[in-house]
């Protein structure tokens, strides 16, 4: 595939707009029926002979759902891997915190569901912004993911005679959603956790926590190795291997606060993405409807709560602009319940974007509640006086015990207030079929690939698609990509480490000599604040360009005025989110051009001037067919823009209402 | 409201640690406990000192990152509560806290309130698992699982791995960690072919690396975020007395 790395002068419109002579990406799809596709392809794939694999170091960054599995997978197989995070135990990726559920297309209540059927929900649920045959292939392996979890000893729901529960989730017409009560996430963790343990003590899988990955090696065109720094000792350190997999998870922290992990980050995939690797519509973010609201300037990151709460719950806010009276005085008559008012036939249940955006449109017209005025009420009143405080608290007694945890407040008696948060970022790194970047011997799987869920992920979707690529896609492709091209020569001794380690250091010691007026936080939450305002739940031309000015000042003045104290090579908590924000920086600028060059709506992602005459979001297939797959060229200059057309061959594009 | 602090510091396993005093004044009583940390840390920050250094990441409860000894109770006063879950509105202003990492042989500080916690991953190692490659397994509901059964194990399963019965313990015994996991698997029909051989590799593992017995003073599961019962404790008792009988037998024949 050839990348045009041609850079337009830096015109006004070239520089933001940023469409130039761009390429057209090839995904590698294999052709015939969607059914066989995955099939003749892994026939057609070629295998490393079984005597010979452990002659292939597979370096696996990240071990989370995707990494963990993917790394006892392909160790299983034989291959030596080398797997890295920067908890102190692979148990602790942020996978581990998913409640919700995860989806396959068992069929186990016999209530029509199929393969077809999950696959044709996802895309339409992505809003036509994925890959038809990425999708179909999810789907199919969905059936097998719940079969290995049981045998590893996932403890599951289970109905009285001992077969699986399945519930519905996410405004799915069908029951096809698994779950370990509220900690599904958690135990499919320690599934692929525990498979990941038992190789290490076998001795072929090499475990490096509490270690960063801080770049990538490419050579010859194609990855060979990572450069990490020890984070107890601060040793920089470089591994070499025949594959680099990066399994680590998405960027949502940009935003500062969001539901993720305080440690997730975009690191390990930017430093790709500058050497190389196209980064695929930066700009789809989900944002939760059901969180917790913000309290005061010193909240560190917003808690989600399981959205099955909007079964029940009634949303509203008053009437009145500014009123201040609690919940409790404003009479029935003074209450607008807004999402039954405007979507009289799916009410509180619309899907995540669409009950997020209404929350901000209600807040900024100055009728939101709490600290701030940003939140609404979640109401159990009168599910309350229909059903009873008992039934209430069985359904939902583990999420009210949490919110009053966090708030203080009882939500038997005072109602729940929530706010939308940034949940999920389906852009990442672009990925052809075989989940190889654009730099050759590089995978990406699992959040930190654009992969299958387009411009909008359904609930428990992320899951299963963590644990597709892991178990059951990348330990096939890699492997022709190992058998093609036979053990690699390269070693650490090659001078690409002995560059990329003098950049890493280099950057370490910027970092700790600018000795500012700044904290690190100050410089997080300011990008934070740029970001959810202006790309956030809705976006528009004015604003982002707003952003795309005050995003390089303040990358700038990071690298003026941050205060990084002590120093590289011991235990430095600071140093470690100096590096991480500052790829931050660079990311967000990336996600607001993303966004201005975007003039639709799909997905999470709506245009403010992309909307039909009721407010709904308009996507405009004739222009934005197409995954956006951006080319870095340097800090101050323009990426480029490549295409992935989007053909749909099998499920035919639609516009979605709910009202 | 305003606190008091004494707050252990300590540069690496190799120096000695101390009590260092830090007055937290303007603490919001909506902060969490890590959040009121936060705040200390930008004005040292700020000062030109070193910030604190603990363990955090999901600060939702799940992830078992964070744990410090509040006040002498792993993960502070509250009942089922992890530090991170844990907010300022039950202190009162003027109060004084002592804030100091887990507390055991075989969890050795790092820096200041960090500790090594690999122990728990060795464990796992020797035998926390079911051998079940991928691709192999059958399909999931050709073998039913007693509703009582998956939910028992769910208990077991719900451990997040924080250590907080190690520290908690004055034995600083790990068996309700170990236990956790021997009886998740145990009480399911998947854990059922390895279970005698599990019970025994982990225990092995357990006592090589330093924790102590269990003397049936329960401080470890008061102090659990997830409640975890001493029931495990007994579970993994009885499979290793009875895994200890089998191997004699075969021995004597
Ligand atoms: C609160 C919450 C609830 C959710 N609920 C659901 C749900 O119910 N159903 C569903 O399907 N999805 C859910 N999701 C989404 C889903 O959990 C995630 O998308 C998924 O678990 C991501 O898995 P992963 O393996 O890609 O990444 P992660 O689990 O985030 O793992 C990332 C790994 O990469 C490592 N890493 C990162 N950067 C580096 C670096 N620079 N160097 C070394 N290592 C690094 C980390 O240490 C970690 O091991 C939820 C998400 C959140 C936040
Ligand atoms: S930080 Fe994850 S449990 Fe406290």
């Amino acid at each position: 595939m050839a990348i045009d790395t041609s850079v337009r002068p830096q015109t006004d419109t070239g520089r933001r707009t940023a469409d130039f002579q761009s390429t057209t990406l090839d995904a590698k799809v294999p052709a015939g029926p969607i059914e066989d596709r995955w099939d003749t392809h892994r026939f057609n794939m070629k295998l490393v002979n079984p005597a010979n694999k452990r002659k292939y170091t597979i370096i696996m960054v990240g071990s989370g759902l995707a990494g963990g599995s993917a790394a006892a997978s392909l160790a299983e197989l034989g291959y030596n891997v080398k797997c890295f995070c920067y908890q102190d135990s692979p148990r602790r990726a942020h996978s581990i915190a998913a409640q919700g559920g995860i989806n396959a297309a068992k069929n186990y209540r016999n209530d029509g569901d199929s393969i077809y059927r999950l696959f044709y929900d996802t895309v339409k649920g992505g809003d036509f912004r994925s890959r038809e045959a990425n999708v179909y292939r999810l789907s199919q392996i969905s059936v097998n993911i719940i079969d290995q979890c049981v045998a590893q000893g996932v403890p599951f729901a289970r109905e009285y005679g001992g077969m699986l529960d399945n519930r519905s989730f996410g405004g799915a017409q069908v029951s096809r959603t698994f779950y370990a009560r509220g900690q599904t996430g958690q135990q499919l963790l320690l599934g692929a956790y525990q498979a990941l343990e038992r190789q290490i003590g076998l001795g072929t899988v090499k475990m490096y926590p509490r270690t960063e990955m801080l770049d990538l090696v490419v050579v010859d065109g194609k990855a060979q190795g990572i450069v990490t720094r020890d984070m107890v000792t601060g040793k920089v350190e470089s591994h070499a291997g025949d594959a680099v997999v990066l399994a680590t998870g998405g960027y949502g922290n940009v935003f500062y606060l969001s539901t993720n992990a305080k440690g997730c980050n975009v690191t390990a995939s930017w430093r790709a993405h500058r050497r190389g690797a196209l980064f695929a519509n930066p700009c789809y973010t989900q944002i939760h409807p059901t969180c917790i609201p913000v309290s005061g300037e010193h909240q560190s990151k917003l808690t989600l709560m399981s959205e099955s709460l909007r079964n029940d719950g009634r949303i509203w806010v008053p009437v009145r602009k500014g009123d201040t009276r609690s919940p409790d005085q404003i009479p029935e008559g003074e209450r607008d319940y807004y999402l039954e008012r405007k979507y009289p036939s799916f009410g509180n249940l619309v899907p995540r974007d669409v009950a997020s955006r209404n929350a901000k449109d209600v807040c900024d017209d100055g009728r939101g509640v709490g600290p701030g005025g940003l939140g609404v009420y979640l109401d159990f009143g009168d599910a309350i006086k229909r059903l009873g405080a008992k039934v209430v608290r069985d359904r939902y007694g583990n999420l009210f015990d949490m919110y009053e945890r966090i708030t203080g407040e009882n939500p038997y008696e005072v109602p729940m207030r929530i706010y939308p948060a940034i949940h999920y970022t389906m852009g990442g790194l672009w990925v052809d079929y075989n989940l190889q970047s654009t730099i050759p011997g590089l995978y990406v799987i699992g959040e930190a690939n654009f992969s299958d869920h387009g411009a909008n992920r359904l609930g428990a979707s992320a899951l299963m698609q963590g644990l597709a690529d892991g178990y059951f896609v990348l330990p096939y492709t890699i492997g022709d990509y190992l058998a093609t091209l036979g053990p690699t020569k390269v070693t650490t001794a090659h001078s690409a480490f002995a560059e990329v380690e003098a950049a890493v250091n280099e950057r370490t010691r910027q970092l700790l000599s600018i000795n500012g007026q700044r904290t690190v936080d100050s410089f997080h939450r300011e990008l934070g604040h740029i970001m959810w305002d202006y790309c956030g739940m809705a976006r528009n031309d004015a604003g982002l360009k707003q952003a795309l000015n005050r995003i390089p000042e303040l990358r700038a003045e990071f690298w003026e005025n941050v205060k990084v104290p002590g120093d590289g090579a011991e235990l430095n908590q600071s140093l470690e989110k100096a590096g991480r924000v500052a790829d931050f920086l660079e990311l967000g600028e990336l996600m607001c051009l993303d966004a201005l060059h975007r003039t639709e709506s799909c997905g999470g992602h709506f245009r403010e001037e992309s909307q039909t005459p009721e407010g709904e979001a308009l996507r405009d297939d004739e222009h934005f067919a197409y995954v956006a797959a951006w080319q870095w060229n340097g800090v101050d200059r323009p990426p480029t823009l490549h295409r992935e057309p989007l053909n749909f061959e099998y499920v035919h594009l639609t516009q979605r209402s709910y009202k | 409201m305003n606190l008091t602090l004494h707050v252990w510091r300590q540069k690496n396993a190799a120096t000695k640690g101390a009590f260092v005093k830090y007055d937290a004044r303007d603490i919001s009583p909506d902060m969490s406990f890590l959040e009121m940390l936060d705040v200390i840390n930008e004005e040292l920050i700020l000062q030109g000192q070193q910030p604190v250094a603990f363990d955090h990441d999901c600060r939702e409860g799940i992830c078992g990152t964070c744990g410090l000894m509040i006040n002498g109770i792993a993960h502070g006063p509250e009942r089922a509560t992890t530090t991170c879950q844990l907010h300022m509105r039950h202190f009162k202003d003027g109060d004084t806290i002592y804030i100091e990492p887990w507390r055991a042989q075989a969890f050795p500080v790092i820096k200041d309130l960090v500790v090594d916690r690999s122990a728990f991953d060795r464990i796992i190692q020797a035998g926390g698992f079911v051998s079940v490659s991928t691709g192999s397994a059958p399909e999931a509901n050709a073998m039913p699982v007693p509703k009582v059964s998956a939910d028992q194990a769910m208990d077991a399963a719900a451990c997040i791995g924080c250590g907080a019965c190690v520290a908690a313990c004055p034995n600083a015994s790990a068996m309700l960690f170990t236990g956790a996991k021997i009886a998740h698997l145990g009480r399911l029909p998947q854990g059922q072919p390895e279970r005698y051989e599990r019970v025994v590799n982990m225990v092995e593992v357990m006592d090589k690396e330093g924790f102590g017995g269990c003397t049936n003073i329960g401080e470890c599961s008061s102090a659990c975020p997830k409640e975890i019962s001493m029931d495990v404790i007994a579970w993994m008792n009885r499979d290793l007395l009875r895994a200890t009988v089998a191997k004699g037998k075969q021995g004597s024949k």
